[in-house]
């Protein structure tokens, strides 16, 4: 059994108890929610924090997944689980849905959480190339209120975002437009590994025409990366098989894969041009399928 | 307790024995499916302390200095031991497995990530683990060997200098078959075929880690070893060799183990710690290893690097099989393997067919990489030998543009050759190939499958079709020609029938899940007509059992199944002599139907066996010259192997986007010879099918260029889930062993042997019309899209 090195814990019963916390404890204390990523970081002792503040007593504050017209907000302690049976949310972003069906397993998605997976920011992290490609926001919240940043802004670096020692993620907002859906796309080794890499797309169409589209990447760069010059290549175009095909290989161009375990640089530039494709396509079919 | 009566036509019926083989529900599995299994992390006693031990964080270093005090200084700390302690008490090295020594704690250098260097004996897990980090070592870092292939150049740094005289990384040359012979062969063969394979470096991860309690009792100086052994009689013998402690003063017990596939043969050095941590602090000590430390410190499995060849007739009958191989045996080498065969059974490469000539040459190194070479349910190295030859035979059809189906039949030995000598001299007991094989294409639908391919190819998708035709050699052994460390591989077994009719049978083999406690209540009740529900089965207990090697190799029904049958045929005997009295007639007219002895001729004039076990124990007079009690105890030496076999017929999709693989269905026609309880071989045959499609397509120990290994946790050595299995199509066929009292065979490992070969050759089927004859495991979907673009590359 692989165990952590001696550490204070304490249960948050509100988002300010835990904010209050943070504040006294700084930089030597971290929240816990689901835990897959932070506990086995501190069995390995890669992570040692002197103080743990459970969050998981804010699921009540924290666990929602609000549709409405023009935005969908989803609380930051809403569990993987949430997320994948949440039909309302499938209806209009049907991407989250086929990105949970590939994150983990049951045990990880009944505990995992929308915020500590981004906040993780592993460069691999599925919900993060979702929040990417949907143009979501997120609500930090500290001791003097919030702020609302990009999921641009959010990310810093692998393993480092916007959200301060005494600050915490509350919120995630994705806008809601007209005539688009989403698709997910994922190759991994094995059920459950991370990704090799994962592309998720998301389209808007108007009159037939792209109005506007997205795509996120993961595993083939330092965070998940949103690709503007896609977005720019695919605006005012009428969807089309050599257009998914051009958006692939811009894509591929444009992320900075290495060499590991996973895959060769090369395959996983290979896979971001092959699942941009598909993510495309399977978007616009989406919407087409709608009428 | 039902049986059933799934028995192939073709062998005896058991209609005049009550109860015995056939499908049973296995008694084990009440406790362990209500989570009351009793594991060696469940052992508590009182006082107990726990050990955890400081491993090396580099490949190869020497060892400046060791500064223990300030763990000393903790205050939940009881021992600090080094190598330096150990040396002092004799301990620091331990005899391995073949002849080598292995650094029980580092006393010079480090010579694998991962190896241990000192240990610590605390109040609690977390304590022992804190004073780890208090632990002050400063290494002098050296260049490790890495690359095996470099692992014998001159410039290469000597990894065992601790050994007398030693000035390179060789361990040993070993060859079979006939060198001449075969070159002839192959000079004047039409086709030859070679290839360059390799089969990586795996580990058997089992769900237990490994694991101790130690309590050693001062006053009577007695050591009591709860362990995760798959051979408790065999480590209790080494115990008392190595420590220098008196055998019948050790007791090891193996409770319930949670798999070992071949890793929980050695004796690691974390063992040997508790114990010392135990004799020094005079308490009982635990260590259980974690998650990273089992997949990076104990015993790996394969590390081959082969190449194959092959020679033929332009017409498909092959006429040899000729490979030379590089094996990485790590930093020592601690391969399990009979003394004799330093190889292993490799040296049944020749495979399932009849040959004119073999030779094999293996050249055996150092690298500073952690020791082993044991395991995953290799049948002694049988895995890499039948990967090797069906790989090869499959590269010989893509040069010939035969069916691999076609080519195999054309090639298998007959029927009517058996008992058949192979070219590298080992003795086939049984055997009739052909029905096997033709079992599974008409499971498969063979050739319909392959119309569905021509289709698919057609439409530029990428199916494979793999076949792979396997004999294994298990049950080792006979002692004449195998011992593991001067220990004989015979098998004890006890068998007593108590007054009220019930029985416990005793064996020196040990379970680490594979049913023994119902396969061997099933065998004893078969010869003597007690139900299995009526006979427990003890086992896993140095005190309580006899003496024998212990459960890996598939050895457990081809040894001491065999001693099972013959202790109760033993103990059925003197029931015989006992009914003879109580029924006033001779022996000779006495008929042994149901469980029970009655005058032939007059079927109401009968004894049960219940009844003769009360007489046996009771007040009444017994025949002449006969003991009270019925009882018995044997040791059964095997004459030979047991040499089962089978037929795979993998069928896999390929995307040929992403190049994942699919495995879309599995054939597995297995012939085992006799079948004790089907449903437990079909289970073995599950896990061993699931093991080989994660060797096949994703398993790997790899390491980078500085000696890290990149596989120390299941996050980055992957096994294979539910979601990437197919749902497993198997069946059989029944050729019985000559020899072994019931005709069975090992099948253990069968499954883990047979399924990567077909798997690969399925893969590698897929493939072709990208014009590639072979590709590597473990095939992960990068590694595909290099075979697809042309450029397969080799694992290592």
């Amino acid at each position: 059994m692989q165990v952590p090195a001696p550490v204070e814990y304490e249960r948050a019963t509100s988002v300010d108890h835990a904010i209050g916390l943070l504040e006294r404890l700084g930089g030597s204390a971290r929240l816990v929610a689901g835990g897959h990523s932070l506990l086995p970081m501190m069995k390995l002792r890669l992570a040692s924090p002197e103080y743990l503040i459970d969050i998981n007593d804010l699921h009540g504050e924290l666990g929602y997944i609000r549709v409405e017209p023009a935005e969908v907000r989803i609380g930051a302690m809403t569990r993987h689980r949430e997320l994948l049976e949440s039909g309302e949310l499938a209806e209009v972003f049907p991407i989250f849905r086929d990105a949970e069906r590939v994150i983990a397993d049951p045990v990880v998605r009944n505990r995992g959480t929308l915020g500590g997976s981004l906040c993780q920011a592993d460069p691999s992290e599925d919900l993060s190339a979702v929040c990417t490609t949907l143009g979501a926001s997120c609500v930090i919240r500290g001791g003097s209120g919030e702020r609302v940043v990009t999921m641009e802004e959010f990310y810093r670096g692998p393993y480092e975002t916007a959200v301060e020692d005494a600050e915490m993620l509350v919120e995630i907002r994705v806008p809601v437009r007209p005539s688009g859906s989403s698709a997910y796309e994922k190759v991994e080794r094995r059920a459950g590994d991370w990704a090799i890499v994962s592309a998720g797309a998301a389209v808007w169409l108007d009159g037939g025409l792209i109005a506007d589209a997205r795509v996120g990447l993961a595993a083939v760069g330092p965070n998940t990366t949103g690709l503007t010059a896609v977005s720019d290549a695919l605006r005012g175009r009428e969807p089309s098989e050599e257009l998914y095909e051009q958006a692939g290989a811009l894509a591929a161009d444009s992320c900075s894969p290495v060499t590991d375990m996973r895959g060769s640089a090369e395959y996983k530039r290979h896979l971001a041009k092959e699942l941009t494709r598909r993510a495309l396509r399977r978007s616009v079919a989406r919407i087409n399928e709608r009428g | 307790m039902t049986t059933t009566d799934e028995r192939p036509a073709g062998f005896e019926k058991n209609d005049h024995k009550p109860v015995g083989h056939g499908r049973m529900l296995r008694k084990e599995d009440p406790r362990f499916i209500r989570g009351k299994g009793r594991y060696v992390d469940d052992v508590q006693l009182p006082g107990m302390l726990h050990c955890a031990i400081l491993r090396a964080p580099v490949a190869h270093a020497r060892i400046v200095s060791i500064d223990t005090s300030a763990a000393e200084a903790h205050p939940k700390v009881k021992a600090v031991v080094t190598g330096a302690t150990l040396t002092g008490l004799g301990l620091a090295w331990m005899p391995t497995l073949s002849g080598d020594v292995q650094a029980v704690l580092a006393t010079d250098k480090v010579r694998f990530q991962g190896q241990e260097v000192a240990f610590v004996v605390a109040e609690d897990r977390y304590a022992a683990r804190d004073a780890l980090e208090l632990i002050d070592v400063e290494y002098d870092v050296l260049d490790p060997v890495i690359d095996v292939r470099k692992a014998l150049d001159p410039s290469a740094p000597v990894i065992r200098d601790d050994l007398d005289g030693k000035r390179n990384n060789h361990i040993f040359d070993w060859e079979t078959g006939d060198e001449a012979a075969t070159e002839a062969v192959f000079a004047s063969a039409d086709v030859v075929v070679s290839e360059d394979i390799v089969y990586p470096r795996v580990h058997p991860a089992p769900m237990e880690t490994c694991g101790c309690v130690a309590d050693y009792d001062r006053i009577d100086s007695r050591l009591t070893l709860w362990s995760t052994s798959q051979a408790p009689h065999a480590h209790r013998t080494l115990y008392a060799i190595v420590a220098g402690l008196p055998e019948h003063k050790i007791r090891v017990i193996s409770p319930d183990i949670g798999g070992g596939f071949g890793g929980k043969v050695p004796i690691y050095p974390g063992y040997v710690c508790a114990i010392v941590g135990s004799i020094v602090t005079g308490k009982p000590v635990k260590w259980m290893e974690d998650r990273s430390e089992n997949l990076t410190s104990t015993g790996f499995a394969r590390d081959y690097i082969m190449r194959g060849e092959i020679a033929a007739t332009r017409d498909g009958r092959i006429l040899a099989v000729r490979t030379n191989v590089l094996a990485d045996h790590g930093a020592f080498n601690g391969v399990a393997a009979p003394v004799k065969y330093p190889a292993g059974f490799f040296g049944v490469f020749t495979g399932s067919y009849d040959l004119q000539a073999a030779y094999c040459k293996m050249t055996a190194v150092y690298t500073n990489k952690a020791p082993g070479g044991v395991a995953y349910a290799c049948s002694f190295r049988i895995t890499e030998a039948v990967y090797l030859v069906e790989r090869i035979v499959d590269c010989l059809a893509y040069e010939l543009k035969m069916d691999p189906v076609e080519l195999r039949i054309k090639n298998f030995i007959q029927p009517e050759q058996f008992p058949y000598r192979t070219k590298t001299g080992w003795l086939y007991d049984s055997g009739d190939y052909e029905p096997t094989m033709r079992k599974a294409l008409e499971i498969a639908g063979y050739d319909d499958l392959r119309k569905e391919q021509a289709e698919r190819r057609a439409r530029g998708e990428l199916m494979g079709i793999g076949v792979a035709f396997f004999t294994e050699a298990v049950g080792a052994g006979p002692r004449k020609d195998m011992d593991i460390l001067g220990l004989g591989m015979a098998d004890g077994c006890e068998l007593r029938v108590h007054p009220t009719g019930k029985a416990v049978v005793r064996l020196s083999v040990q379970s680490q899940g594979q049913g023994h406690e119902t396969t061997f209540a099933q065998i004893v009740a078969e010869e003597i007509g007690i139900p299995p529900a009526d006979i427990d089965v003890v086992h896993g207990d140095t005190d309580q059992t006899p003496f024998g090697l212990g459960t890996y190799g598939s050895r457990s029904t081809p040894v001491s199944g065999a001693a099972a049958a013959l202790v109760a045929r033993k103990v059925r005997d003197k029931a015989r002599i006992i009914a003879s009295g109580m029924l006033e007639v001779s022996v000779a007219d006495l008929e042994w139907v149901k469980g029970a002895f009655h005058v032939k001729g007059d079927p109401e004039k009968s004894v049960t066996i219940q009844d003769i076990a009360m007489r046996a124990h009771g007040a009444g007079d017994l025949p002449e010259g006969i003991e009270g009690g019925l009882e018995a105890q044997i040791c059964y030496n095997p004459e030979n192997l047991t040499y089962p076999h089978g037929a795979y017929i993998c069928v896999v999709d390929i995307d040929p986007g992403t190049a994942q693989v699919k495995v879309r269905r599995f054939v597995a026609v297995d012939d085992c010879g006799t079948r004790i309880n089907p449903m437990i071989i079909e289970g073995q045959v599950h896990r061993g099918l699931t093991d080989g499609v994660g060797m096949a397509l994703m398993e790997m120990i790899a390491f980078d260029e500085d000696g890290n290994c990149l596989g120390g946790s299941l996050m980055d050595y992957l096994i294979p889930t539910a979601l990437e299995v197919p749902d497993w199509e198997t069946g059989f066929t029944v050729t019985p062993s000559p020899h072994h009292p019931i005709g069975a065979k090992g099948v253990g490992e069968s499954a883990t042997v047979g399924s990567p070969p077909a798997i690969v050759n399925a893969v590698v089927d897929a493939l072709r019309p990208f014009g590639i004859r072979h590709a590597d495991m473990p095939l992960t979907p990068s590694r595909v899209w290099d075979a697809m673009r042309g450029v397969p590359r080799p694992p290592v």
